[in-house]
């Protein structure tokens, strides 16, 4: 074993950096009256400096690939997705901050604890080896699940952390179970290792039930049916401003880790690991899309919607193409600027003890607050995947990496079943812009979130529109 | 072991014993860990086991918190009675 370098440190920059920052951000807490103010300033600088390394270590020569002993990758892929992890944190903190604050809930450990789950992020993001995998994802695990619970006087919010964390630790004894298998039959936990024992080892039943293990374990994370039991109950639970941030983070640095983990038993074309998958993205958008028709919460929608969201994106991943993981990566990005708009949305509108957030109370809304209409129209628009906005070119790569791989009904299905969700994303366009309003109190909009939507649907429209921003960027890293 | 403790998640009904049986899965894996570690004659899967004692350790202090949080709520840890969220 060689012990690290400095150059080592130099590349894990945005991680050393964010933690960093979470202890002050601990400490101020600790130290400070009066102290979420200031947490949260420590926050919003700590993001943006760890934003700043990973754009350096983007495309640096003089870094290594790897750091420790190849348990972590550098540059180019890990750093897309540290920057896309980073931004959605700060928005979320962003949106978090005045919705706190109205519920009276504003405390500085919210702050930590954002810093905290993303710090597993960038980890979960850079993985090569099973071992930080795994640590990636409990980390970010362990502080969603208080996050979920924050509100910890309230019913709803507890009962969810509970949910989330009986089945999250369940799925992580999956996980593990399954790495244990890999290591027992290839004798290493390094992904860049695994590949080299192919294809003796492949086919060993053991290996495979380990490939099947860690498959659950991802499909719990991404919330890919039949794994996606917690994901309404907790959706819904957790404040929203949490909800924003599990359903867009979460999602994304479980799927960037999907990507690598999954590159190595896909590298072997095995027909019955791609039917798997299949078989998983169909149910995804089916059960996602068939119940997300029949809710009238706001939340639980936004829930049924992310687990037909999770399919689509495991089309990409079956198709076992660059294509497809490029689509995972572009989707993310659109996904994730759509959903902190319209959760940000959400929780700008919201009242006590959650209510507001069925469709009726979004009756008349074109007429009350025609700016926030209009975008929450745009958010709808995307997520259906109607051009000029992000979420078409998302959803055009993921089903034309399906028809390259041969996989065309999926395609298929995936276009039907985003016909079906039509129907309840544009409902709440009906209600907004078709129906009267009921109640007509005057509706005080904080500044702070109001521009942290706007700029999530300037992006939307903008990678919309321009998709070949992100797309060249992808080019050199896949 | 392992399926002992997948059996206990999904038979019980106490939030408490739920967690123990959750445990019990990820003891199940460090005895594998380990196992196949002294057959293969490699470190990394003791490594493997140090992270995953401390990670089961952090866990169980953050669900017993939460399980406590919720307790004082509702005054009970039995799951069929945690349901305000359904539909």
């Amino acid at each position: 074993m060689d012990s690290f370098s400095t150059s080592e440190l130099l590349a894990t920059s945005p991680i050393l950096m964010l933690s960093l920052f979470s202890l002050i951000a601990m400490l101020a807490n600790a130290l400070l009256k009066n102290s979420a103010k200031a947490v949260f300033g420590v926050s919003v600088v700590g993001i943006i400096a760890s934003v700043i390394c990973s754009i350096y270590t983007f495309d640096e020569p003089s870094l290594p690939q790897t750091a420790f002993s190849d348990m972590l990758l550098i540059g180019g892929y890990a750093s897309f997705f540290s920057v896309l992890f980073l931004m959605i944190a700060l928005f979320s903190i962003c949106i978090a901050k005045p919705y706190l604050e109205k519920e009276q809930y504003h405390f500085g450990e919210y702050y930590v604890l954002i810093l905290i789950a993303t710090i597993g992020m960038l980890v979960l993001g850079s993985a090569a080896d099973l071992i930080s995998i795994f640590l990636g994802i409990e980390i970010m695990s362990v502080s969603f699940y208080v996050l979920a619970g924050y509100y910890r006087s309230k019913n709803s919010s507890s009962e969810s952390a509970l949910k989330y964390f009986l089945l999250g630790a369940f799925a992580t004894g999956f996980l593990l179970y399954g790495i244990a298998l890999i290591y027992g039959t290839t004798g290493t936990t390094n992904l860049l290792r695994i590949v080299t024992m192919y294809p003796q080892v492949f086919f060993d039943p053991l290996h495979l039930i380990g490939w099947g293990l860690i498959l659950i374990g991802f499909a719990f994370k991404v919330a890919a049916v039949p794994f996606h039991m917690w994901v309404p109950d907790v959706y819904e639970g957790a404040p929203t401003s949490v909800t924003a941030f599990m359903s867009t983070g979460g999602k994304a640095a479980a799927f960037a880790s999907f990507i690598i983990t999954f590159s190595v038993p896909m590298s072997m074309h095995d027909e019955r690991l791609t039917m798997v998958l299949a078989v998983l993205a169909a149910g995804s958008m089916i059960i996602g899309n068939w119940f997300g028709l029949s809710q009238t919460n706001l939340k639980r929608m936004l829930a049924y919607s992310s687990i037909a969201h999770a399919g689509y994106m495991i089309i990409g991943i079956a198709s076992g193409l660059p294509l497809g993981q490029q689509g995972i990566a572009f989707y993310l990005v659109a996904y994730a600027l759509t959903n902190l708009g319209a959760f940000g949305i959400i929780s700008m509108l919201e009242g006590e003890n959650g209510s507001n957030v069925n469709y009726e109370y979004y009756a008349g809304l074109g007429k009350r607050k025609p700016g926030l209409a209009a975008l929450l129209a745009m958010f709808m628009f995307s997520l259906t995947g109607i051009p000029p906005f992000a979420g078409f070119i998302g959803k055009y790569y993921l089903f034309a990496s399906a028809v390259q791989s041969k996989l065309t009904w999926l395609a298929i299905l995936g276009v039907i079943t985003s016909l079906f969700s039509t129907y309840y994303y544009l409902r709440v366009i009906v209600f907004m812009y078709f129906r009267e309003a009921m109640d007509n109190t005057e509706i005080v909009l904080p500044r702070l979130a109001f521009v942290t939507v706007i700029l999530c649907g300037i992006g939307i429209v903008l990678f919309g529109v321009f998709p070949s921003l992100i797309f060249d960027l992808m080019k050199s890293i896949f | 072991m392992f399926c002992c403790g997948v059996l206990g998640v999904v038979v019980r009904r106490n939030a408490i014993v739920i967690f123990m049986s959750i445990e019990l899965m990820l003891n199940a894996v460090n005895l594998s860990l380990v196992a196949f570690s002294s057959f293969l004659g490699d470190s990394t899967g003791q490594m493997l086991v140090f992270f995953v004692m401390v990670v089961a350790a952090a866990e169980a202090a953050i669900g017993l918190a939460i399980i406590i949080a919720l307790f004082r709520n509702k005054q009970t840890v039995y799951v069929d009675e945690i349901n305000i969220l359904k539909w």
